[in-house]
């Protein structure tokens, strides 16, 4: 893509990240929606959620790891069980990440 | 209004603003996601820089986007000279969740003029998400829950960017290997911890983790929209299994 291509793209990017954002926000009037469906998505943020976490945690360019010896995966049951016993955000993020390099600098996994 | 006069008015406002409690709260909270946030826009950004785009346009795309997990999606896409309705259309699969998060902050926003809540939405991440519907499961009457928003979002805004073109500009003097990008998965790893609250939840969570696994080899992120209509099935299935759970919230 050339510079102005570039541009155009990110624009339309912009445009179309605001506009899921505003979704909800630009009617005045709450839109008419099904009972079910609002029941449905209640679970639509912690999906979406998961769904951007799983798979940087057991893929490895695109396949499932093969192997238990993967320091992102006791990494992050690490931060898991932090989070289980403190509940503290920044704790999770520290002790994971801590776990993660540990294992992937001193024992090479 | 002339232009000095509204500088002056938008100054006083945002200073007013700042010294509110429920801004404060919020910015507290959001203090400790910096790390997490901080790590990832590091990484955004060195990929941002070794797309080739130029620093110029990809700090201009970081500014207006503000969206990490689509400018990385979009990324090899540039790269590859891809059309634009492709990068478009994989935009818009990554950004699907952000129509969730509108969903479920409407009724603590929809008393704002409408330019206010669309300013709002631009700030809308899964960090600021997570901590407000942590932080308010349910509405509080009386309190100005778009202050606390705001205090979290801003914090958030500015480690982002900072980050973001921080890697832009550092670039290649990152390598790859201090993996820094997990200390952001970390992030979405705790995030996703507080939104468990029931054992409904969990299963939520499982069901659209294995789906996004599954379905990964899917092309323009269409494994985010698989997941989430996985999970939002189920919800619907276990709202229609117990009724009297569902009429709890309204």
């Amino acid at each position: 893509m050339n510079p102005l291509e570039i541009f155009l793209t990110a624009l339309g990017m912009a445009l179309i990240t605001l506009l899921c954002r505003a979704f909800f926000m630009l009617p005045e009037q709450d839109l008419p929606m099904p009972q079910w469906l609002r029941e449905g998505l209640r679970y639509a943020p912690i999906a979406a959620l998961a769904a951007v976490v799983a798979p940087e945690l057991v893929l490895t360019q695109g396949h499932l790891v093969d192997t238990w010896r993967d320091a992102r995966i006791f990494g992050a049951l690490a931060g898991l069980t932090f989070y289980a016993w403190k509940h503290s955000l920044f704790g999770t993020i520290v002790c994971g990440t801590g776990v993660m390099l540990a294992l992937r600098f001193g024992v090479g996994w | 209004m002339s232009l000095r006069s509204r500088l002056a008015w938008l100054r006083a406002e945002a200073l007013a603003i700042s010294r509110r409690p429920a801004f404060r709260e919020g910015a507290r909270d959001g203090v400790p996601m910096a790390i997490g946030i901080a790590a990832w826009g590091l990484v955004a950004g060195v990929a941002m820089a070794k797309s080739g785009m130029g620093v110029a346009l990809a700090i201009f795309m970081s500014l207006l986007v503000y969206a990490g997990s689509a400018q990385i999606a979009a990324l090899p896409l540039i790269t590859a000279g891809a059309p634009m309705w492709v990068v478009w259309a994989t935009t818009l699969c990554v950004s699907l969740r952000f129509m969730a998060f509108s969903f479920h902050y409407r009724p603590y926003f929809a008393h704002l003029p409408r330019r206010q809540r669309i300013a709002l939405s631009f700030l809308m991440g899964d960090t600021n998400f997570a901590l407000f519907i942590r932080r308010f499961p349910q509405l509080v009457p009386g309190y100005r829950h778009e202050d606390y928003f705001l205090g979290s979002a801003v914090v958030t805004f500015g480690v982002w960017q900072l980050a973001i073109i921080t890697g832009i500009v550092a670039g290649h003097g990152i390598p790859a290997s201090w993996s820094l990008g997990f200390a952001g998965t970390m992030a979405l790893l705790a995030l996703t911890c507080t939104q468990l609250r029931s054992p409904s939840t969990w299963v939520a969570a499982v069901v659209a983790a294995c789906a996004a696994v599954a379905a990964y080899a899917l092309p323009m992120k269409l494994n985010i929209v698989v997941a989430i209509a996985a999970a939002v099935a189920f919800g619907v299935l276990a709202g229609r299994a117990r009724p009297d759970r569902a009429e709890v919230k309204k």
